[in-house]
C-alpha cells in the first residue's frame, strides 16, 4: 500500500480503546550549537504500564518524525521513552480487534514510520534506549543511525517468536545487517525459545545492540552529549564488519538446529524467523521489510499465534490470580514451618521454604541423626549458593541459622514443631503412614496450624478424616526438582476450610510458585494427564510399535520424548503413578508389563549412553505374538485422543475450574508447549476434541 | 602526637543550570540535581580514584522528601560512588553549601579527610522556604526573634531602613547591572564551563535538556524594574526585580588537602585562607556579611584592601550594597560579581555558596593579579558567612600595579 492509503486505512483501524503512546517532539539545543529533535514516547501511565505501539501510537510517531524531519532548524532526530521504558512492542490487543487486514496494515505502517528514522541520506537519528525495549520497542531504536543504552535497562530483546510471531518491524532485516546472522539467530530465535530470555542494557551493549552505554544516574544527559559529539565528528562510531560468507550459512544451520531441537518444527514462527535471517543477506531494505510484512501476515493466521497469546495470558494473568482461591485476606501468617521427614524431598522443601519465606524451618525424623543429615544437606546447598556468588555471607548465615533438625519422639520438654503454623509432610507415600504422622503432629501444634501433604496421589479427604481438625489439611503438590519447577497444585479436601486454603495459596505465592486449585481426585492434574499419556504410549509400545517410533511422535508438544521423560522421572515412580491411576480408573489407564519388568530389573533408563535403546531393556520388553506397528502420526493421534477424553472427564468431574487451569498446569508442570497453548488448545485446533468428545474445550 | 596543619584547596566546582520554581525542573527530583553534579565532578577529574573521596557533605534547607534521607549519603550512593564513601546532610539555610565547604575543609586541615565533595541543593519549587516548619511559640511570646525575621523580604526592607542612602533606585540599578553582566558572561562563555546539563522530564512536553539558567532576564532596564510591586511593604523598596527569585538547582565542589591534590594530579584552583560565620539581629539578616567579613579578615590578618575579587550572594541588591557601602566600595566596582549574580542566575538557597566559589575560581584564573578573594553571603535567621581564598595563579603583582 502506498503511504497515504496506508495512513488512511490505519486511521480507520485505530481504536478508541487503544492506550495511545504519544510521541512528544521537543527541540533540544545541544552543546556545540546543533539542535536535536527529541521524541519522547509516553502513554501517560507509570512504568507498570509500558508504552506500546498500536495504530494510534504509530500515527502519532509518524507525525512527530515528519515534523522533526521537515524542520530545517533540526539537525538530527532522537527517540527515547518515559522514565524506565522505551516501549514494550506492539499493542496486541488493539491489533487483534482490528479485523482481517489489521495485521498486514500495522506491519506495513510500522515499517513505513520506523524506517523514516534510518533512510540513507536522511537526517542522522539516535535511539536512546532508556529502559525496557522489547519487540517493536527495540526495533524503533534499531532503525536509528546510532544507539545508546542505559546500563541498568532491565530487558531488551525480540521475543516475538515466543508468542508465535516474528520481529516484523525491521528486526529480522536490521539485526543481521547490524550484527551478523549468528547474533540475529541468538536474539530472534535462541533467546525467545529459551523461556523468552532478554538482555540487560549492559549485556545489550556488549552484544552490539548499542554504540554507547551510560549509567542510569545521568543516562539521557550523557546520551545527548554523546550525540552532540558524534554530530560534531568528535566521536566516531566503529562497528565490526558483518561477515556474509560461510559464517552466514553456518548461523542459519545453527538456527535451524535450535528450531528443530526446541520446537520439532511445531512452531512456524521460529522457522520463519530463521528464514527471514537467511533471506536478509541478499535483500535490500525494501525487500527485507516486505518479507517481514509477509511473514507477520502469515503468522497472524496460524493457530500457534492464537495459542501463544492464550498461553501468554495464562502465565501472565491467570497464574497470578488462581481461579477459585479464597480471598487472600483470609490467609494466616506463616512464621514457622515444620517438615515431617528429613530425606531428600523433605530437605529440598526445607531449602525452598527457608530461602523464600526466611522463617524458621524444622526438619524432623525418627532419630536425630537422620534429621541432622537433612539439615546438613540444606546447609551444603546454601554454601553452594554462597560459593556461586548468589548469596552473601550474612544472608547465608541467616538462612543456615533458621534451619534446624529434631525428632518427633513423644517425651520432649519442647517439641520441635512448637509455634509452627505450617507443617508439611514428605514421608513415605502410604496412607496409613501419613495418617499416623498427622495424628501425631496434631497433638503438638495449634488447632489452626496448616497440615499440608506433598502426596502426589493419595486422597486429602481420607488423610484428614480421623483428625480432630480435618479442616486444616490441604494438598501441596510440588514437582521435581522443587526449586526449579514453577507449578504447585493446591488440593482442597472435602473439609478443607477457606482460611487453610487461603494460607496455602499465600504460602505458595511466597514460595514463588504458580498455584492452581485442584479438587481432591486421583493424581490431581499433571500426573493424571501424564499418566494417561504415558499409559497410552506404553500400550502402543507393548502392542508392537518400536519405542523410537513412539518417541518421535510428540515433537513440539511435550518437552521431551515420552521414554526420555520416563527415564528422567524414574521408571519406578512412573509405574507407581500408573498403578495408582489404574486402581482408580481401570478401564482407561494402563499398567505396562514392559515397564514392570524394567522396574523389577532396576533399570533407571530405557536409553543407553549412546542414545540407542539399552539392549538389556530391549530384551525385557514385551514381544506380542502379532505386533501392531503404528506410524508416528497414528501414535500421536491415538495418544492425543486419549488426552482429550481424559481432559474432558476432568472438567466434567470438576477437578479444576476451567480448561485454562489444565493448560496452565501442563505448561508450568509438564513443560507442554507454549505455542500449542498447553494441551486443550492443541486438541481443539487439531480437531481431536470434537472427534473424541463431540465438542471443543474453547 | 605532633599535628601539622594542612592547606585546603578548591579543586573544582560545578553546578546545574538554575531553574525557576515550577519551571524547567518542575518534574525533576532535587536529589537527582545534586547527583548530576557529583558525577560531573568525578568525570572531570578522572585521576581521582572514587574510593579516595572521604566525605560527601550535601546541604539542603528543607530536608524532607527528595531532599531528605541523609541526602549526602544517599546522593553519594545514587551517584555511583563506592559504598565505602560516607556522606551527611547539612543545613545553614542559604549558607548550606558554604558550610558544607567550611566544615569539611576544617576536617581536611585537621587531617581527618584528604578529599571531600561538598555541595548543596534546593528545589524551592518542591520545597518552598518554610515548608513544614513549626516555630517555637517562645519566639513570639518572649520576643526572642522579631516575627518579621522569618520573612526574608521583610528583613531586606529593614536593611534599607538601616542604610537610608541605599534607595530603591540604587537597588534597581544594581539589579540591572547584574542581569547585564550575566548575559555578557554567557556570551563570553564564562558560565557554561561550570554547568552540568540536566535532562528535564516533562510529562506534557517530553524530555528536554537544561543547559542555561532559566531565571536570567536579558534586556532588563530601570524602566522594567520601576513598575514592579513591592510586596513586603507598600511603597517599599524590595521587588522581585532587585532580589533573587524562587529557584531550583544544585552545586558541588571538590576540596582536597593540597599535598593530596598534587599527588593525585588534581588542579589547585583556590587555596582556603580563612572563614567565619557570625550572627546578627535576625530581622536584618542581610547585614550578616559585614561582621562575618570583619571576622574572616581578622583571622587571616588581612584588611579589605587586600581583597581583589568579590563574589557576594545577591539574595537582595540591598544586602550587596550595604556591604559595599560599609567598606566604601563603589556599587559598580568591577571586582565585585564580574559575571553577575543571584539576581540574574537565581539563588536555590542551600546550593549558592559553592556557586560563588566556583565563579571566584574562574575570576582567579582570569585575573592572576588578584591575590585574595572572598565569597560571602547573608543567611536566614540573622547570620553572615565569609570565606577568604588565595589565588594560586597570583603573579606577584597587585591590582594597583597592573592597573
Amino acid at each position: 500500500m502506498n503511504l497515504d492509503s496506508l495512513l488512511e486505512r490505519s486511521q480507520e483501524l485505530a481504536s478508541d480503546a487503544e492506550r495511545v503512546t504519544e510521541a512528544k517532539l521537543r527541540k533540544v539545543s545541544l552543546p556545540g550549537g546543533r539542535s536535536l529533535g527529541l521524541i519522547t514516547l509516553d502513554n501517560g501511565e507509570d512504568h507498570t504500564k509500558p508504552n506500546t505501539f498500536g495504530f494510534g501510537s504509530l500515527l502519532a510517531l509518524n507525525t512527530a518524525i515528519d515534523e522533526a524531519l521537515a524542520d530545517d532548524s533540526i539537525d538530527a532526530v532522537g527517540i527515547t521513552g518515559k522514565p524506565f521504558i522505551l516501549a514494550a512492542g506492539a499493542d496486541l490487543t488493539s491489533i487483534q480487534s482490528g479485523g482481517p487486514d489489521a495485521v498486514r496494515t500495522i506491519a506495513e505502517l510500522g515499517h513505513a514510520v520506523f524506517r523514516k528514522l534510518g533512510e540513507p541520506g536522511g537526517k542522522p537519528s539516535f535511539g536512546f534506549i532508556n529502559g525496557l525495549a522489547l519487540g517493536g520497542g527495540l526495533e524503533v531504536a534499531l532503525h536509528c543511525t546510532y544507539r545508546t543504552v542505559m546500563d541498568s535497562a532491565p530487558a531488551l530483546g525480540l521475543p516475538e517468536v515466543m508468542l508465535g510471531l516474528v520481529p516484523g518491524w525491521g528486526g529480522a532485516y536490521l539485526v543481521p545487517h547490524l550484527l551478523g546472522a549468528d547474533k540475529a539467530v541468538t536474539l530472534l530465535v535462541e533467546n525467545p525459545l529459551n523461556n523468552g530470555k532478554t538482555l540487560t542494557g549492559l549485556q545489550a551493549f556488549d552484544f552490539g545492540l548499542a554504540d554507547a552505554v551510560f549509567s542510569g544516574a545521568d543516562f539521557l544527559e550523557q546520551s545527548l552529549l554523546w550525540a552532540a559529539a558524534v554530530l560534531a565528528g568528535e566521536v566516531v562510531v566503529h562497528r565490526a564488519e558483518v561477515e556474509r560468507g560461510d559464517v552466514w550459512d553456518a548461523a542459519i544451520a545453527r538456527g535451524e538446529s535450535i528450531v528443530a531441537a526446541k520446537t520439532g518444527g511445531a512452531s512456524p514462527a521460529a522457522a520463519r524467523a530463521v528464514e527471514l535471517i537467511a533471506a536478509a543477506r541478499d535483500a535490500d531494505r525494501n525487500a527485507g521489510f516486505a518479507a517481514e510484512d509477509d511473514a507477520l501476515e502469515a503468522m497472524s493466521k496460524t493457530p500457534e499465534l492464537i495459542a501463544s497469546l492464550y498461553s501468554f495470558d495464562l502465565v501472565q494473568k491467570r497464574a497470578k490470580r488462581p481461579a477459585g482461591a479464597p480471598d487472600r485476606s483470609l490467609a494466616r501468617p506463616v512464621t514457622k514451618v515444620g517438615i515431617v521427614g528429613a530425606g531428600l524431598m523433605a530437605s529440598q522443601l526445607a531449602l525452598l521454604f527457608v530461602r523464600r519465606l526466611k522463617v524458621p524451618v524444622v526438619l524432623t525424623d525418627l532419630d536425630q541423626e537422620r534429621a541432622d543429615t537433612g539439615v546438613a544437606y540444606v546447609h551444603a546447598e546454601l554454601d553452594k549458593l554462597l560459593a556461586k556468588g548468589r548469596s552473601s555471607q550474612d544472608k547465608t548465615n541467616r538462612l543456615k541459622a533458621l534451619v534446624t533438625g529434631g525428632t518427633t519422639s513423644g517425651d520432649q520438654p519442647e517439641h520441635p514443631f512448637d509455634g509452627a503454623d505450617f507443617v508439611i509432610e514428605a514421608v513415605f507415600e502410604e496412607m496409613s503412614v501419613k495418617k499416623d504422622v498427622f495424628t501425631a503432629v496434631e497433638k503438638v501444634v495449634s488447632s489452626e496450624c496448616v497440615l499440608a501433604t506433598n502426596t502426589s496421589s493419595l486422597s486429602i479427604t481420607e488423610m484428614a478424616a480421623d483428625l480432630e481438625h480435618p479442616e486444616r489439611v490441604v494438598g501441596f503438590h510440588f514437582f521435581n526438582p522443587v526449586a526449579v519447577m514453577p507449578l504447585l497444585e493446591i488440593v482442597k479436601g472435602e473439609r478443607t476450610d477457606d482460611a487453610t486454603l487461603a494460607t496455602a495459596f499465600g504460602t505458595g505465592k511466597g514460595l514463588g510458585k504458580t498455584t492452581i486449585l485442584v479438587k481432591d481426585s486421583p493424581s490431581f492434574i499433571v500426573n493424571r494427564l501424564l499418566g494417561r499419556f504415558m499409559g497410552e504410549v506404553a500400550k502402543i509400545a507393548d502392542e508392537g510399535t518400536p519405542v523410537p517410533v513412539v518417541d518421535s511422535a510428540f515433537a513440539g508438544i511435550a518437552p521431551m520424548p515420552p521414554y526420555v521423560l520416563l527415564s528422567l522421572v524414574g521408571p519406578a515412580i512412573a509405574l507407581h503413578n500408573n498403578e495408582t491411576l489404574y486402581r482408580a480408573f481401570p478401564d482407561r489407564f494402563y499398567v505396562s508389563e514392559s515397564l514392570k519388568r524394567v522396574v523389577e530389573a532396576r533399570k533407571t533408563s530405557f536409553y543407553a549412553a549412546d542414545g540407542a535403546i539399552d539392549p538389556e531393556v530391549e530384551a525385557l520388553l514385551v514381544k506380542p505374538a502379532s505386533p501392531v506397528v503404528k506410524t508416528a502420526a497414528e501414535v500421536r493421534e491415538q495418544t492425543l485422543s486419549a488426552l482429550a477424553d481424559e481432559a474432558r472427564r476432568m472438567l466434567d468431574e470438576g477437578v479444576v475450574a476451567a480448561p485454562e487451569d489444565l493448560d496452565l498446569a501442563m505448561i508450568t508442570g509438564a513443560g507442554f508447549s507454549f505455542w500449542n497453548g498447553g494441551l486443550t488448545m492443541l486438541l481443539d485446533t487439531s480437531g481431536i476434541s470434537e472427534r473424541v468428545t463431540g465438542k471443543r474445550f474453547h | 602526637m605532633p599535628r601539622q596543619l594542612r592547606e585546603v584547596v578548591f579543586v573544582d566546582g560545578v553546578r546545574t543550570p538554575f531553574g525557576k520554581a515550577k519551571g524547567q525542573y518542575a518534574e525533576t527530583r532535587a536529589d537527582d540535581l545534586v547527583i548530576k553534579c557529583i558525577r560531573e565532578l568525578m568525570r572531570r577529574n578522572p585521576s581521582l580514584p572514587p574510593e579516595r573521596v572521604d566525605e560527601v557533605a550535601i546541604a539542603a534547607t528543607t530536608q524532607i522528601g527528595d531532599q531528605g534521607l541523609t541526602i549526602g549519603r544517599t546522593a553519594a550512593l545514587l551517584a555511583g560512588l563506592p559504598q565505602s564513601v560516607p556522606g551527611f546532610a547539612i543545613d545553614r539555610m542559604c549558607a548550606g553549601a558554604m558550610t558544607a565547604v567550611t566544615t569539611t575543609a576544617a576536617g581536611i586541615a585537621f587531617g581527618a579527610y584528604d578529599v571531600v565533595i561538598a555541595g548543596g541543593v534546593e528545589h524551592m519549587g518542591r520545597h518552598p522556604m518554610g515548608e513544614g516548619v513549626d516555630p517555637n511559640p517562645r519566639i513570639i511570646s518572649e520576643k526572642i526573634v522579631d516575627p518579621e525575621a522569618l520573612s526574608m523580604g521583610n528583613t531586606a526592607e529593614n536593611l534599607h531602613d538601616r542604610y537610608p542612602t541605599i534607595t530603591k533606585q540604587r537597588a534597581d540599578a544594581y539589579a540591572v547591572r547584574s542581569q547585564a553582566k550575566t548575559v555578557a558572561a554567557y556570551e563570553a562563555g564564562k558560565i557554561q564551563p561550570n554547568l552540568v546539563p540536566v535532562a528535564t522530564r516533562s510529562a506534557e512536553a517530553g524530555w528536554g535538556l537544561a543547559t542555561t539558567d532559566e531565571p536570567v532576564r536579558a534586556g532588563t532596564t530601570m524602566e522594567t524594574l520601576a513598575g514592579l510591586k513591592t510586596p513586603f511593604r507598600s511603597h517599599g523598596r524590595v521587588t522581585a526585580g532587585n532580589a533573587a527569585g524562587i529557584n531550583d538547582g544544585a552545586t558541588a565542589a571538590l576540596l582536597a588537602d593540597e599535598e593530596t591534590a598534587r599527588e593525585l594530579g588534581l588542579p589547585i584552583r583556590m587555596r582556603l585562607v580563612s572563614y567565619a560565620f557570625t550572627g546578627v539581629e535576625p530581622e536584618v539578616m542581610g547585614a550578616g556579611p559585614i561582621p562575618a567579613t570583619e571576622k574572616a579578615l581578622a583571622k587571616a590578618g588581612l584588611s579589605i584592601e587586600d581583597i581583589d575579587a568579590f563574589e557576594i550572594n545577591e539574595a537582595f541588591a540591598v544586602q550587596v550594597l550595604s556591604l559595599l557601602e560599609h567598606y566604601g566600595i563603589a556599587d559598580d566596582d568591577a571586582r565585585v560579581n564580574p559575571y553577575g549574580g543571584a539576581i540574574a542566575m537565581g539563588h536555590p538557597l542551600a546550593s549558592s555558596g559553592v556557586r560563588l566559589m566556583t565563579q571566584l575560581a574562574t575570576a582567579f584564573e582570569e585575573r592572576p593579579e588578584a591575590r585574595y578573594g572572598l565569597t560571602t553571603m547573608c543567611v536566614g535567621i540573622g547570620m553572615g558567612g565569609t570565606v577568604i581564598w588565595e589565588n594560586p595563579n597570583w603573579n606577584g603583582n597587585t591590582t594597583e600595579e597592573t592597573a
